[in-house]
């Protein structure tokens, strides 16, 4: 199906933010070729011009490169990768604390919660895996699960 | 050459009493794929006729890629119908045949990567195509041609998720921005969305607005659904998935 997009940020910046994401996982490797504008336009249901923006946005972040006549790929420059994924965390971390914040938490209280929530993570879900667990924990949540009551 | 592929100048549309172009004046750039929305009756199907030259304008003058609209237009202007279909008596591939024929920029080669691309058994006969399938086909034969304009009036309307999904992602596939601008009507917006560079507004014969996309979404912080219930009130709709 055509993905869907959340109402705020503009498309072809989501779509990057996605990308970046996957790199991070680890899903895209460092120096992977990324898709055509056509195969990415098909997957997201999006337009090419969109498409070309999210490439020019990756290639000026310096998360990608363009190869001439090749394609686009994932830079191999582990610097930058790592920079990415340090920025990456930063800016939810930020947005979390914003949002803790602006419901009135204090400072004591979000560090309190958070280290509660990840030692609840741990009992649960013992040895293999955390990560994956975790992941699946989360997007049920996300559909309106209270499993945690 | 203006840099907009289509161009209303002052376009006024009557049918007997009823006014369905009001004065309408606006150009529209090249290489984007642009949505008409709006509420029945709205006059986006009318607009579309006019850009085609199935229309003549009551007032007013139509020019599309430099040219003032006649019937000739035809040549440079693609145009998917919401009601015709192709002839049933035809297989799909003899179909292909018929307009690579009529059209002198039709691309077999291009129609021959849809017709995969969509599913569609090149000797099944077009009567005996599914709705799903004849809609696809429509798109097939629509973009197959190199016309510098694409004209779809409502390519999603009475179909199914499924159906709707592979037509839009045909259409992002298959159509070529560098060269062509593509102009369609629609009702299933939230759908849609992701695919236009821009929008156009229309109410009551008149223009509401015109503008891009991200442009809206970044004013607004929803996406064109919200915008909407805005331009046109909530009346107009029925909340069901961002449809009219």
């Amino acid at each position: 199906m055509v993905e869907n997009f959340s109402g705020k940020a503009p498309i072809y910046d989501q779509i990057v933010q996605r990308i970046c994401n996957q790199i991070v996982r680890g899903d895209i490797k460092p120096g992977d070729k990324l898709p055509s504008v056509r195969e990415l336009a098909v997957q997201y249901g999006v337009n090419p011009n969109t498409v070309k923006r999210v490439y020019m946005e990756l290639d000026q972040l310096g998360v990608s490169e363009v190869h001439r006549g090749q394609g686009t790929f994932v830079t191999q420059d582990q610097e930058r990768l790592d920079q990415l994924r340090e920025q990456l965390k930063t800016d939810k971390v930020k947005t979390f604390v914003l949002d803790m914040k602006e419901m009135g938490f204090g400072p004591g209280e979000i560090e309190k919660g958070v280290q509660l929530f990840l030692d609840q993570e741990k009992e649960e879900a013992p040895s293999s895996g955390t990560q994956k667990n975790a992941e699946r924990r989360g997007s049920k949540n996300k559909e309106g699960g209270t499993e945690n009551e | 050459m203006s840099n907009a592929i289509v161009h209303f100048e002052k376009v006024t549309k009557r049918f007997s009493r009823k006014l369905a172009l009001d004065d309408a004046s606006f150009e529209l750039p090249r290489g984007k794929m642009i949505g008409v929305i709006g509420p029945n009756g709205a006059g986006k199907s009318t607009l579309l006729k006019l850009a085609a030259g199935l229309l003549r304008p009551s007032e007013g003058r139509v020019v599309v890629d430099g040219k003032a609209v006649g019937r000739r237009i035809s040549s440079e202007v693609s145009y998917l119908p919401e009601q015709e279909g192709c002839y049933s008596f035809y297989t799909v591939s003899e179909t292909l045949r018929f307009y690579g024929q009529v059209y002198s920029d039709f691309d077999d080669r291009k129609a021959g990567e849809m017709l995969e691309f969509m599913e569609l058994e090149p000797d099944q006969k077009v009567g005996s195509l599914s709705k799903g399938g004849k809609a696809r086909l429509k798109m097939v034969v629509a973009l197959a041609r190199r016309a510098p304009l694409v004209l779809l009036d409502e390519p999603l309307s009475g179909l199914d998720p499924m159906i709707r999904d592979s037509i839009i992602k045909g259409l992002v596939a298959f159509i070529d921005l560098s060269e062509q601008t593509v102009i369609m009507t629609t009702h299933e917006v939230a759908e849609v969305e992701p695919a236009l560079d821009m929008v156009i507004a229309i109410k009551d014969g008149g223009i509401v607005k015109i503008d891009d996309v991200e442009e809206i979404r970044s004013m607004h912080g929803g996406g064109l659904v919200d915008w909407m219930k805005e331009t046109f009130g909530p009346a107009q709709f029925s909340f069901r998935d961002g449809e009219f």
